[in-house]
Parts: structure tokens; C-alpha cells; sequence
């Protein structure tokens, strides 16, 4: 065995790439508390309190501290460089996107239009020959999806009720097992990566096989170019790490290479804590390392995280506000033989949030389950109460789809590290279908012909059975269309932006999943119940369009664990999945949808008029699965219970929740807030949920932040919002009041 | 099978006895607390009448939430002018497992049957019970909710001769209820008995002035100002409210 890995046991993983094995056969459970834990030693006081300073400097510089102009991004673009100069021997963990802290890379390859956009947005002009050399001499992916596009895509498009398509910036949620770096180096990937080139196809060219070849090519020159890149920081990664500082500069490597290249939506970082925890206890009992150097090297580990940066134009930050990247990192979770994969790793990176303050980034995720040790529960959940900062998704429903090394791949979506993919996009406007049922396809704000010329609803009354049958025929439509899109985005995606250097740290015969996506769930749900249990009057204009309603009476709403509006919920979830699955999917994919909304509702909800369940024309959608707003009656259970009855199974991509309590209502003192949110999740993910953001503030803190973003105490404040967390002072006022109006649980 | 008049119930109790707690208000009281802030619950003919079997039914679909400490608190109004209703509920509840809570202010008991008989009987299905007392004067608890204190000492002194486990409460009102002198002797009295395992204060708060305003009444204690949370501190150490077992 080679000397890298001395120590430790198992025999799979030394004949074939498989690190789940090798995390399985070493890892060591704790049980404990967080009474181990080190505080921040004085370089990472030094390098966050630098970094604070160029934060503090990009927030004034309105968004973006530097830009690059004259570089196309790539492994090996930029030389090596650090967060000062002065203070580089105190970084344990080295390598930044380009040669300067928080400078955006130029990233033509999603969109050249978009590249250029980017820059002049915020007053920096890239050198003129881009513009030559992206549109005359190599075409990228934005522009190959618009040569294919077809006029009935554009007209959906255009009238948003398929929306936030990865048409102009990388589709990203690809997760690298960039443990694989650390664990082997990078000679041993590139021998089976070239294993997996002699062994693909017959010789007789296919489709399929003449672009495996060019892919696993592609890849093969990324890890090659990775081990340069490493090398001018002096660091030879050919072979494996050998010890726990090296593991996790190593694996950063491979990270770095992949946001060197890629612009995703979401670029997660994945399943690295327990993995590195093995790396980190060898050492301690080696002696070569001490708990306060062991924080050390996660708290830089993170800062990095908390680092990367992409440019981007405003109609993006509009839809994902805050400057996310959705670096998202998992916790904790079960072993497949029923061990708790906690490790002393797990509090290390929730402690990061102490030792340098909130912060949403990396998007930091527990994958909980009410059998995860109680010391780590009551940590975790009291580090909740406390920054806001953290996600929670159920283990118990992944573990059996996902085993037990998935990630989650953007906020809320699994994906098996290293043996899978996933072609993401954009979701479907399920209100806005709704609209168009009514309407026999004109769009209710344009009042152009979108969807198919059916015959409208002409009653003054709407009758259920009436819309129900409508309904189904245009979410038939949309369903058909939808996948449609997204086939012939992910095509050009992997034609003009194919993510080598991720895919290069994943199997070869990878799993793939295409992920679509529902908006406006809560409010389809509750019109059918105020079609079905009131009374809906239409409100037409001169030309007999709907535009607005008038609904007379109660009726049940999703969100009060009232069964006659949850099943609808069920229903229209299951029927939208059913009707995605009936089509063919880009490179034989799974189909799965999800949930989920980021901070997209407040767009998405502008572009939908008004709805029989009485919301109105161009008010924000209800984010992810969450109840709308105002309809929650029944208090924080209720409403959690609600969501729970949506079955995981439907929307493998995810059932995004995100719920605000207030501290009072929460218990007295720190002890009892956490023994109480600790209860709260265990029953919640008992009753089979998925996802939950936790948020602990009162509605006063937000309305004095939104007032007085210049305090102090207000520049970390972080918060979590559908699928990631943000800092609330960088979001649009618009969405600042969209947080606000939400429901928070409160008691009198 | 006997109903409750309700006046609403609340899925996520969190601060209404041990742990997370599905909350039943019930509806009716006679007191007329200066500050109560539920005034809409004092009717004794209004709310919404369910059954027991209903009512667990629907509390069970929490049960999951309620770990190993939580469970069912019946509120108010005043639960014990109720008892029928409660006695069936609770026995429902013990049988299903659940921990049981009764957050009273006792104003209702006396040893008289058929009252004290059932009260006894109720004592068998219950866990816990929060006891608030409004004021530890006789005459200023007269003056603050207009019914005797006698009765309500005399209850704690019952449940402390079964050793019933009690939650001692005092809502903490500036100028009426918290005079240090008071403080003591309810301190005094509470270190009299056995069974007390918590002493909380509740700073007083006018959340609840609006629904007097609703109501058409006229809210006395308009310029009263909710007590800083040093002084809840500061109480809560005169009343030695660290030495019960269930504190923290």
C-alpha cells in the first residue's frame, strides 16, 4: 500500500475509485458535544478580518470589487495568487478563481453577450476582440440554444411561464467528487479515466460513442491541466495526500478548477465533511496535528468557500438575489448499516459560523434524521437559532433513493457523489397554466396566444370539473414543451460548455437526472379549493380575457393540515411529474421535478396575473412548497405538516420549505429553543418532509435591517431563503419586503 | 360524550409546559384579570364546541413533534370550569400515552362536590399542572381579577398534600404585582410547599389591548409599561426560582 495511505483499512477502494467505500471502512463516529471545538486562531482572524475589509469594499463599490477584462477564465488562466500578499504564509489552504481576491472571472463560453453584459453593468469594458472572437470564430452555448430555439419556445419564454432556463450561463448543480483528488492524485485518474477511453465503443461510431470519446478527452486534459495549476502553487497533486492539510488543499484544487471554468447557477462543493474528518483524526493521532490547527485548516477551507464570486448581469441577480452560488457542503446523515456518519468534522464546519460569523455561504446542509447523535442535534440546531445559516433535509427519505454518499447539487436536489449528474432547468409557471386553462391560451398579461388555442372558459362562475379538465389538456402542453426546452438546452450546454473538469472526477458511465421544476404551487392549489368549496367570479376585460376574480366565501387552503387542500396538493404534484415522464429526455435522463423557487418567486410572481385564490396581478409567488402568504391559520405544525404530506418519491429534486420563528416563540432561554427546535424536526422529518430552512428572528429585526442596512451588526446578518441563504441587506427592497410579509411564528 | 366550548387551539406551544406542547383554549372564564389578553375567552356561552374524541384526534396528527418531554396543555379561559370535559379528555389522553397539562389559575376549586370528587378523579389522568397566581394579596388579587384568593391557595394546598407536580406562574405587572414586599411572600408561600418544580414570571406585555378595544371595554392598564428584562431576571432570583428541579 502506498505510504500516502498508511493506516488505513479496506480493500475496494484500493482497486477501483470508489471513496465511499473508503470513507465506510475509516471514518470515526463522535457522539459527543461541541466542548472540543477550537476558537479562531490568529490567522484566521487576520485573513477574515482582510477579507471583511474587501467585503465591506465590494458591498460599496455596489456589488462587485473587480472585474476581469482582457482573460478568458480557465485551470490554468491565472497564476498563483492570494488573499494579500502579505499575509500569505498564514493560508493554510491556497488558490483563488483569478489573480485576485473576490475579482470576477470573464466566462464567455454560457453566453458572450452575457460575458460583456456583466462587465459593462458594472462600468468595466472587456477588450473588444471577445466580441470577434465569441461570435465569429467559436460559438457558445447561448448562442447554439438560440439557434435552435423555435418560435413557440421563445413565445413561452418571453411570457415567463417557462422561466430562469440556463440559456445564457452555465446550468451548473454538477457535483465533482473532488474527494477523488485527495484520495488518489491525479495521475490515478487520469490512468482509468484513459482505461475508460480504450474501453468506450466497438470502434462502430454512434452518436453516443464518438461524443463519450471527445468527452473523456476533454476530461483528461482538465486533470492534466489541474496538476499545473496546483504546481504554481507549489503543490505536486499527481500523486495522493498524505496528510489532512494536504486532503483538503487537494480537494480544494479540484473544486477550483471547476469554478474556473464553470459559472453554474450552482456550484456545490458536496459531501466532504466526514471524508476530510478521516484525514484530520489520522493526524491528530499521529500527533501532527492539534484541534486548534484542525479548525484552522476547515475555517480557510471555508473562507475560500465563502470567496467565490461570478459575474453576472442584472435580470440573473434579479432572479437569485444576493449574489448566490450555492456552494453547498452536507453534514452528518446515516450509513447504510445504520452508523451515524457524525464526526467531530460535522461541528468543525458548523463551528466556522462562530469562529467567523454568519455567513450563506458555503450553503451549509445537515442531513438529518431524529437518529443522528443528540449532541450534534442540539449543536446544530442552537447554531440555527442563533445565525440563520443553516439547511436541513431529511436523510431518512434520500437514504433509500440516494444511498448514503450523495450531495445535494444546488439547494435542496440529491445526487450520488461521483456516479451521477444532473441536466437542471429552469421551472414551469404552474399558475400561470392555470391562467392559460381560463384563458384558452392567451397569456393573461400580454394577452398574446402562447399555449394552444383552446376553447377559453366563458361562465361568469367557474365550475370545477370545468377548469379541472381544462387544466390537465394545458399542463399537458406545458409539460411537452418544458422537457422540450430543456432537451435542447442541455444539448447545446454539453456541444459549447461541457463541464470537463466535473465530469472528470465522476464516473464515466454516469447516472443522469433531469430536473424540472414547479412554481407557483401553493397558489394552484388553494384556486382549485376556492373553484372547488367557493364561489369564483371572472373578471374579463373588452377582449374576454380573464384578468382578474372575485371569490365569494371560505374555503380550505394549503398549509393548515386540512386534507381537502393538501390532496390537491398531492394530486398536483403527482399529475405534473406524470406528465413530465411521458416524454423522451435528453441522453436517456431520469426525469424528476421539484419544489423549489430560490428567490425567483418575487420575478416569477410579477410576470402572473391575478389568481382565483385572491392573490393579485404581479404580487410574488409563495417561494418553493411553502403555504402562500396569509394562509397558514393554524400555526408553525400545521403548516409543517402540510408540506410533509407532499411524498418525496414525486419530486426527487426537492420540496424546498423555508420557515421563520420567532425566538419567544421558541422557548424562554437558548436551552429550551433548541431542545424545542430539535423536537420540531425530529417529528417534521418523522411525518416523511424533506427540506427545511430555518430561520430564528422577529419581524422588528428585519424591518430595522431593511431601514438601517448600515449598522454594524446588520453587514453578516445572514438569513435563508427558499434553497440557499443571503445576506439580507443584498437583496432588492422588493425582496426584502417579500421576506417580511411571509408568515413568522409567532405566539401572543 | 361531553363537548368543550374551544376558543382555538395552537399546533406549536413551546412555552406552555415541558417541552413542544399542542394547546387547547378553552373557552369561559370568570376572572376579569386587569391585563388578561385573551378578554374574547371570558364568555362562557361562546366558542366552537367539539368533542374529546375529535379533539385528540386531531392533536394526535402533532404527536411526532412532542419528543419525550412534550405533549397536550388544556389553556383558557379557565379549563376547570370544564371539568366534565376535561376529566373525559385527559383519561382519552392518559390512555394514548400523551403527557398531560392543565395551565389554571384555579379559581373554580373548592372542596365542595360534585366539583372536589371529580377534581380528585381528574388528578389521576393529569401530569402537570401551571398554576398562576395573579396576586399573593388578598385584597390586590380581589382588585386585579375580582375573584378570592382563598380558593386558589387552598388548591395549591390540596395538590401539594397529593404531591402533584405544580408550575408555580406570576404574570409581572409594574405597579400592581410587583412590589418586593410581595415578591417575598410569595416566595415565602411557594417554598411552603413540596410539590412546586418551576417558578416562571411573565413579564407582562399589552398584546393584547386591542381585543379590550374590540370588545368595547376600556383597558386600565393603558399606561402600564412591560417590565425590563433585568427586572424579570432580578425577580426571578428573589423568588430562588434556580432551586426547583425543573428550572433550565
Amino acid at each position: 500500500m502506498r505510504s500516502e495511505w498508511r493506516g488505513f483499512k479496506g480493500t475496494h477502494w484500493l482497486e477501483d475509485v470508489n471513496v465511499r467505500d473508503f470513507v465506510q471502512n475509516n471514518y470515526t463516529e463522535y457522539n459527543g458535544d461541541e466542548s472540543f471545538l477550537a476558537g479562531p486562531t490568529e490567522a484566521t482572524n487576520k485573513l477574515w478580518g482582510r477579507l471583511q475589509e474587501l467585503q465591506k469594499e465590494e458591498r460599496a463599490k455596489g456589488g462587485v470589487l473587480d472585474m476581469e477584462t482582457e482573460v478568458v477564465s480557465g485551470i490554468t488562466a491565472y497564476k498563483a495568487a492570494y488573499i494579500s500578499d502579505d499575509l500569505k504564509d498564514l493560508e493554510t489552504v491556497v488558490g483563488l478563481q483569478t489573480d485576485k481576491p473576490l475579482k470576477r472571472a470573464f466566462m464567455p463560453y454560457g453566453g458572450i453577450r452575457m460575458a460583456q453584459e456583466a462587465c459593462t453593468t458594472y462600468g468595466y469594458t472587456p477588450n473588444p476582440k471577445f466580441e470577434q472572437i465569441f461570435n465569429e470564430y467559436r460559438k457558445t452555448h447561448n448562442q447554439g440554444v438560440f439557434d435552435a430555439y423555435t418560435p413557440e419556445i421563445r413565445a413561452a419564454r418571453k411570457n415567463k411561464i417557462i422561466t430562469g432556463l440556463p440559456d445564457t450561463y452555465g446550468r451548473g448543480r454538477i457535483v465533482g467528487d473532488y474527494r477523488r483528488v485527495a484520495l488518489y492524485g491525479i495521475d490515478y485518474l487520469i490512468e482509468k479515466k484513459k482505461e475508460d477511453l480504450a474501453n468506450c465503443g466497438c470502434g462502430v461510431m454512434t452518436d453516443d460513442i464518438i461524443r463519450q470519446r471527445e468527452e473523456l478527452s476533454e476530461q483528461i486534459r482538465a486533470l492534466g491541466q489541474m496538476k499545473v495549476m496546483a504546481q504554481d502553487y507549489g503543490f505536486d497533486i499527481s500523486g495522493p495526500a498524505k496528510n489532512a492539510r494536504e486532503a483538503v488543499q487537494w480537494l480544494y484544487f479540484g473544486y477550483l478548477a471547476a469554478i474556473k471554468t464553470q459559472n453554474g447557477a450552482a456550484m456545490s462543493v458536496g459531501r466532504i465533511s466526514t471524508f476530510l474528518d478521516i484525514y484530520i483524526e489520522r493526524d491528530l493521532k499521529e500527533g501532527t496535528l492539534t484541534e486548534s490547527q484542525a479548525q484552522e485548516l476547515i475555517d480557510h477551507l471555508v473562507m475560500k468557500f465563502r470567496m467565490v464570486k461570478f459575474a453576472r448581469i442584472p435580470s440573473y441577480n434579479q432572479l437569485f438575489s444576493g449574489d448566490p452560488v450555492w456552494a453547498t457542503l452536507e453534514m452528518a446523515g446515516m450509513g447504510m448499516d445504520g452508523r451515524s456518519m457524525v464526526t467531530k468534522n460535522d461541528f468543525r464546519f458548523l463551528h466556522t459560523l462562530e469562529n467567523m460569523g454568519p455567513s450563506p455561504e458555503p450553503n451549509l446542509t445537515v442531513l438529518y434524521t431524529k437518529h443522528l447523535p443528540e449532541g450534534f442535534r442540539k449543536y446544530s440546531a442552537s447554531i440555527s437559532i442563533r445565525t440563520s445559516s443553516v439547511q436541513y433535509e431529511n436523510d431518512d427519505v434520500m437514504r433509500p433513493i440516494w444511498g448514503d454518499d450523495y450531495s445535494i447539487c444546488c439547494c435542496v436536489s440529491a445526487t450520488e457523489t461521483g456516479k451521477e449528474m444532473q441536466f437542471f432547468g429552469a421551472r414551469a409557471n404552474l399558475a400561470k397554466c392555470l391562467c392559460y386553462a381560463i384563458n384558452g391560451g392567451v397569456d393573461e398579461k400580454s394577452l398574446a396566444q402562447v399555449g394552444p388555442e383552446m376553447r377559453p372558459i366563458t361562465s361568469e362562475y367557474l365550475d370545477f370539473n370545468e377548469v379541472m379538465h381544462k387544466f390537465d389538456i394545458m399542463m399537458d402542453w406545458l409539460a411537452g414543451l418544458y422537457v422540450n426546452v430543456l432537451n435542447l438546452i442541455q444539448y447545446m450546454h454539453d456541444k459549447y460548455y461541457y463541464e470537463a473538469a466535473e465530469m472528470a472526477l465522476i464516473d464515466t458511465d454516469v447516472r443522469r437526472t433531469f430536473a424540472t421544476g414547479i412554481a407557483g404551487f401553493s397558489h394552484v392549489v388553494d384556486s382549485l379549493c376556492a373553484i372547488k368549496y367557493a364561489k369564483v367570479k371572472c373578471i374579463r376585460n373588452e377582449q374576454g380575457v380573464v384578468v382578474d376574480y372575485e371569490t365569494e366565501g371560505d374555503f380550505p387552503r394549503y398549509g393548515n393540515d386540512d386534507d381537502r387542500a393538501d390532496d390537491i396538493a398531492v394530486w398536483l404534484l403527482k399529475t405534473f411529474l406524470t406528465k413530465i415522464k411521458k416524454h423522451h429526455t435528453y441522453r436517456n435522463s431520469e426525469p424528476t421535478t421539484s419544489i423549489l423557487t430560490i428567490t425567483s418567486n418575487v420575478v416569477y410572481g410579477k410576470a402572473t396575473g391575478s389568481l382565483p385564490d385572491g392573490r393579485k396581478a404581479g404580487e410574488p409567488l409563495s417561494p418553493g412548497a411553502n403555504p402562500s402568504y396569509g394562509a397558514e391559520k393554524s400555526g408553525l405544525l400545521a403548516s409543517l405538516n402540510s408540506v410533509a404530506k407532499l411524498p418525496y418519491e414525486y419530486a426527487l429534486d426537492g420540496i424546498s420549505n423555508t420557515q421563520t420563528i420567532s425566538p419567544d416563540a421558541l422557548g424562554h432561554d437558548l436551552a429550551e429553543r433548541t431542545q424545542n427546535l430539535v423536537n420540531v424536526m425530529d417529528g417534521y422529518f418523522e411525518r416523511g418532509a424533506h427540506h427545511l430552512n430555518v430561520n430564528v428572528f422577529g419581524t422588528e429585526k428585519l424591518i430595522d435591517a431593511m431601514e438601517h442596512p448600515e449598522k454594524p451588526e446588520y453587514a453578516n446578518f445572514t438569513i435563508r431563503v427558499s434553497g440557499y441563504a443571503v445576506k439580507f441587506i443584498d437583496l432588492t427592497r422588493e425582496q426584502q419586503l417579500d421576506v417580511i410579509a411571509r408568515t413568522c411564528h409567532k405566539r401572543m | 360524550m361531553t363537548t368543550a366550548r374551544i376558543h382555538s387551539m395552537e399546533t406549536f406551544g413551546s412555552v406552555d409546559g415541558p417541552g413542544v406542547r399542542f394547546v387547547l383554549f378553552l373557552q369561559g372564564c370568570r376572572m376579569r384579570c386587569r391585563y388578561c389578553h385573551n378578554p374574547d375567552s371570558w364568555k362562557l356561552d361562546g366558542g366552537e364546541e367539539k368533542s374529546a374524541e375529535e379533539i385528540l384526534n386531531y392533536a394526535l396528527r402533532y404527536k411526532s413533534y412532542w419528543g419525550t418531554q412534550g405533549g397536550i396543555t388544556v389553556s383558557g379561559g379557565e379549563p376547570l370550569l370544564q371539568i366534565d370535559f376535561l376529566l373525559e379528555f385527559f383519561k382519552a389522553c392518559k390512555e394514548a400515552g400523551i403527557h398531560t397539562t392543565i395551565d389554571t389559575a384555579a379559581g373554580p376549586f373548592t372542596r365542595e362536590v360534585p366539583f372536589f370528587s371529580k377534581f380528585e378523579k381528574l388528578m389521576q389522568y393529569t401530569d402537570l399542572l401551571m398554576v398562576d397566581v395573579k396576586d399573593i394579596d388578598p385584597e390586590r388579587h380581589l382588585d386585579l381579577t375580582r375573584v378570592k384568593l382563598d380558593n386558589i391557595i387552598d388548591c395549591l394546598r390540596f395538590l401539594d398534600s397529593i404531591s402533584k407536580p405544580v408550575w408555580l406562574r406570576h404574570v409581572l405587572v409594574a405597579g400592581y404585582t410587583d412590589d418586593d414586599g410581595e415578591i417575598l411572600r410569595f416566595k415565602e408561600f411557594a417554598q411552603s410547599l413540596h410539590n412546586v418544580r418551576k417558578i416562571e414570571v411573565l413579564p407582562y406585555h399589552s398584546f393584547g389591548m386591542y381585543k379590550w378595544e374590540a370588545l368595547g371595554m376600556k383597558y386600565s392598564l393603558a399606561d402600564v409599561e412591560p417590565p425590563s428584562a433585568e427586572r424579570v431576571e432580578q425577580v426571578l432570583n428573589m423568588l430562588d426560582a434556580q432551586s426547583y428541579p425543573d428550572y433550565k
